[in-house]
């Protein structure tokens, strides 16, 4: 059985590779971190549509929101806090990288041509665990989304492992330069005063649009694209389009950094606690089969969801939602306090020491 | 000809895995480094998300065969194909690497973020982010602590 010709699709494919190699060349090439800073932006939202055109909406989600939105605002929150430019580096110094670059690509490349073909739906990574999944997810789980059902059931382990790794990110971030004397929270002197009259009547009526996006992105989850990961990053992007317009002092005020350590804490507490519901209730650790009693599940009514055939899957419901609660307080929290850390870091001290 | 064709994906991702290697490599500006971090790590989502395509294959969200969409889709596609790789009439590109890559991303800035974190406290501390004057900093410091002759 041969695969059906590559459709229009591979050409979309190729040609959207095609720039990404480009901006990559370009941000090889440029010496100004901003240039570099921005081209990975560009580069962000290019892969994602290419991610696109590949069957991942939740991935395209997550790079746009992630890769275009937060990493730019992070490293330009860092280059503000060094410097613009990297030094030139002499030709002599790019000969050895060039080489060693040049000889392990061309290794890969090489080791490369025994993989299967690209789209190959026989290839060993399309055709065991990844297919079972599309097989039994709509049985043992009841959600469409087969990501979210992979991520928050099948694997939840796993996810709850990544949400510790973005809480241990938060604590490092915050503990490296949420704290001290030049962790001050105040707006660096000649800050946007009140003259960006349009801009922040527009700031005002996105905030709430955005964390209303936030929210539909959180429960339309197991339908749909989407899920905590991103909710939590589009629910930050609010905040930080507000502290960007109307200063951090002012959105401090409405998020505390303490309050925002805490719940960065608090998601992996829900996340953690609904896997051990599941152990009182009689199941493994994150087996949201077990997630309500029996006499709780006889008092949910059967169509509630459509579905009054599979009563088991009002744990696997409720647990997915919880889990992604716990990974939306997580994720966006741990944002906040990351875009805190770097944009609450005076410059003044720095320059302080600078004359010094 | 047709190896190109078959591999482009995966030459695409060495070509931007190397690109961020000679950057980790040549660079010494710690931020431009965790630039080229970034870029090594977006070609490995690169690769996942390539090995998960299946031809003809749509995003793994679950369709009714029958519905108008699920009818469109299989309209393209040979019904022998369909049954042998579809799942219920529909066929589906494979979502685990795209479960492994959407957590992998979100887990990749809050990593980035700290490594720019240390580049800042790096130049507060030095007063720069070049690796060599960072070099140069602490050979001055080293030689002022030793004693005397």
């Amino acid at each position: 059985m041969t695969a059906p010709v590559l459709e229009a699709s591979f050409a979309l494919n190729v040609a959207l590779l095609l720039m990404l190699v480009v901006l990559a060349a370009a941000v090889v090439w440029t010496r100004s971190l901003l240039a570099a800073i921005l081209l990975m932006s560009v580069y962000s939202l290019v892969s994602a549509t290419w991610l696109m055109v590949m069957d991942a909406p939740d991935v395209a989600f997550t790079e746009a929101v992630v890769g275009a939105g937060i990493s730019t605002i992070v490293a330009l929150g860092a280059i503000l806090l060094t410097r613009g430019e990297a030094v030139r580096v002499s030709w002599k110094r790019q000969v050895v990288p060039g080489l060693l670059a040049g000889l392990v690509g061309g290794l890969l490349i090489y080791a490369m041509s025994g993989l299967p073909d690209f789209g190959d739906p026989a290839s060993p990574a399309n055709s065991h665990v990844g297919r079972a999944y599309l097989e039994t997810a709509k049985r043992d789980i009841g959600a469409p989304n087969v990501v979210t059902a992979v991520l928050g059931s099948y694997r939840g382990f796993d996810t709850l492992g990544e949400t510790v790794v973005i809480l241990a990110a938060c604590i490092g971030v915050a503990l490296m330069l949420g704290f001290g004397p030049r962790a001050t929270l105040a707006p660096p002197a000649g800050a946007p005063g009140d003259h960006h009259v349009v801009l922040r009547v527009t700031a005002k009526m996105l905030v709430p649009l955005i964390i209303l996006f936030a929210l539909y992105v959180q429960f339309h989850g197991d339908l749909g694209a989407g899920g905590g990961f991103q909710a939590g990053v589009i629910a930050a992007v609010a905040i930080i389009l507000h502290a960007l317009v109307f200063g951090l002092r002012e959105t401090t005020a409405a998020i505390p950094p303490q309050a925002a350590r805490a719940v960065a804490a608090l998601g992996v507490v829900v996340y953690a606690g609904v896997g051990i519901v599941c152990i009182v209730n009689g199941g493994g650790f994150l087996d949201y089969d077990h997630l309500l009693t029996p006499q709780i599940e006889a008092m949910i009514p059967a169509g509630l969801l459509g579905d009054p055939d599979k009563p088991h899957h009002w744990g696997q419901y409720f647990g997915i939602l919880a889990i992604e609660l716990g990974v939306l307080m997580t994720v966006s929290a741990t944002m906040i306090t990351i875009f805190y850390g770097f944009a609450g870091r005076t410059i003044d001290a720095i320059a302080a020491e600078l004359r010094r | 000809m047709s190896w190109i064709a078959t591999h482009f994906n995966y030459v695409v991702v060495v070509i931007l895995m190397m690109a961020g290697l000679f950057i980790v490599f040549s660079s010494g500006n710690l931020i431009k480094r965790m630039i080229g971090l970034a870029l090594f790590q977006s070609s490995t989502a690169l690769f996942y998300i390539s090995f998960g395509k299946v031809s003809g294959g749509t995003a793994a969200i679950t369709l009714d065969a029958q519905g108008a969409e699920g009818q469109a889709l299989a309209a393209q596609l040979d019904p022998a194909y369909v049954a042998q790789f579809g799942v219920e009439g529909v066929v589906y590109s494979n979502p685990l690497p795209h479960v492994l890559i959407l957590t992998a991303i979100v887990v990749g800035v809050a990593t980035l973020a700290v490594g720019l974190a240390i580049a800042v406290r790096v130049r507060e501390s030095y007063g720069t982010v070049e690796s060599d004057e960072i070099d140069a900093v602490s050979r001055v410091a080293a030689e002022q602590a030793e004693p005397a002759p």
